[in-house]
């Protein structure tokens, strides 16, 4: 990877690497929570603080985590960090912790936090691994809340809880249900393609981040089909571009 | 009896896990791409859920409960989730070599499948019976492969279409999601009146 500042770290979760929209990680809390915009909101930021603390205590111990164990280590310092979120938000937000019910304690299998762990806090040091936990989980926010807003002011004529349009148009209810979370999706991630289309000027991606951002874009399932070593041709059409310039 | 025919039809059809409780998304959108890896990935997934479900109905009941550790309950059920499927593999490999050749690759891979934990979870927080948890965790297999393999038929025929640039790739199939789990949604109210 190219010589980064620190502050690139911190951005690059932002827009260049959005976990949700660019390398396309942890999309089932993504629908599943986006009904309400309080609930994205409250989502991101759980997973934002898991994030930080199990990418600080991952870089921390990378040197003495044995390879082999890597991965059900991870998991297990992930799930302890879960757990204190999940009992804080339970004390302290009873609210949010009902709305999002089981999907608060399944943060521990959202692909971004061991996905950044495996791809990132394993790598570098303790600060960089808490800017870039910070980075990501700010994305991951990001799109939660822009996407839990269409989809409550479309489907329910509300936002953040405050009546907008629900009395004068009937909201589609739709859009708060499973369809509607797929459709409002693959909108935003369209969306989200043809502004870099646009800004063809800039490269998305840097080359060596394009190996990155493909382990990551093949999610944590379709290390699958990279056996069978075909290149997928139109998921990652920032791929292309990169490797254009 | 009636009971676990509900459930199961429930857990296939009217809640299917990845259409409509939006589980198991990742390998959805990942695997859904040849049929032949669909049919595998859910295959392992059926035969892992199923053995997750039994395995940890009786450590919730008869040890955490009881200890009150209940909030142990995430950590406990990961652990036992990564260490079975281990298991499973190691197993497979030494008894079943032709199996393991065919679902190999995606056994490792169910660990961090959220359906998996998503089902061991639900199970405890709807109060089954040990039998209606295994049923349930079967049936949210079975109706893990019933998307997967629907799906990986549509997504054969957007290969063929002209697709706009910025939809290409996985915002298209994002869509195509989006109908086929509208047409699910037709199966809401079978499971309560089968039986009337």
């Amino acid at each position: 990877m190219k010589k980064q500042g620190k502050l690139q770290y911190l951005t690059n979760g932002l827009l260049k690497e959005n976990p949700v929209l660019r390398l396309v990680l942890g999309t089932c809390p993504t629908l599943a929570v986006t009904t309400l915009a309080v609930n994205g909101i409250g989502m991101g930021l759980s997973a934002t603080v898991v994030l930080i603390c199990s990418n600080l205590v991952i870089s921390l111990l990378r040197n003495f985590i044995p390879k082999q164990v890597r991965i059900p280590a991870y998991i297990t310092i992930i799930a302890g960090f879960v757990t204190i979120v999940q009992l804080f938000i339970k004390a302290f937000f009873p609210d949010i912790d009902s709305a999002l019910g089981i999907f608060l304690p399944l943060i521990v299998v959202n692909c971004i936090i061991l996905g950044r762990a495996e791809m990132f806090a394993s790598k570098h040091g303790p600060i960089e691994s808490v800017l870039d936990g910070v980075g990501m989980g700010l994305g991951f926010t990001v799109v939660l809340f822009i996407m839990a807003s269409i989809r409550e002011i479309i489907g329910s004529g509300t936002w953040m809880g405050i009546v907008l349009t629900a009395d004068a148009i009937t909201p589609m209810g739709i859009l708060k249900m499973a369809p509607g979370g797929f459709f409002v999706f693959g909108c935003l991630m369209a969306l989200a393609n043809w502004l870099s289309d646009r800004k063809r000027g800039k490269p998305a991606v840097s080359t060596a981040g394009c190996a990155g951002g493909c382990a990551g874009c093949a999610g944590c399932a379709q290390h699958a089909e990279g056996a069978d070593a075909e290149a997928p041709q139109n998921d990652h059409p920032h791929v292309e571009k990169g490797e254009d310039k | 009896m009636k009971e676990i025919f509900t459930i199961l039809v429930s857990a296939i059809l009217v809640d299917n896990f990845v259409l409509s409780k939006f589980l198991g998304c990742c390998p959805f959108l990942g695997v859904s791409k040849k049929m032949d890896s669909a049919l595998g990935m859910s295959g392992a997934v059926i035969f892992v859920m199923g053995l997750a479900s039994a395995a940890t109905w009786p450590i919730q009941t008869y040890l955490l409960t009881p200890l009150k550790l209940d909030y142990m309950g995430t950590i406990v059920f990961i652990l036992i989730i990564a260490a079975l499927v281990q298991l499973v593999e190691t197993i497979m490999k030494k008894y079943l070599p032709a199996l393991h050749r065919a679902l190999g690759i995606y056994l490792p891979l169910i660990t961090t499948n959220c359906a998996v934990l998503g089902v061991t979870l639900l199970n405890i927080e709807s109060q089954y019976t040990f039998i209606q948890a295994v049923v349930n965790g079967i049936g949210a297999g079975i109706g893990f492969m019933v998307a997967l393999v629907l799906f990986a038929g549509v997504r054969r025929k957007l290969e063929s279409c002209d697709i706009p640039k910025s939809f290409q790739g996985l915002p298209i199939t994002l869509v195509a999601a989006s109908l086929v789990s509208l047409s699910f949604m037709g199966f809401a109210g079978l499971a309560e009146n089968m039986f009337k």
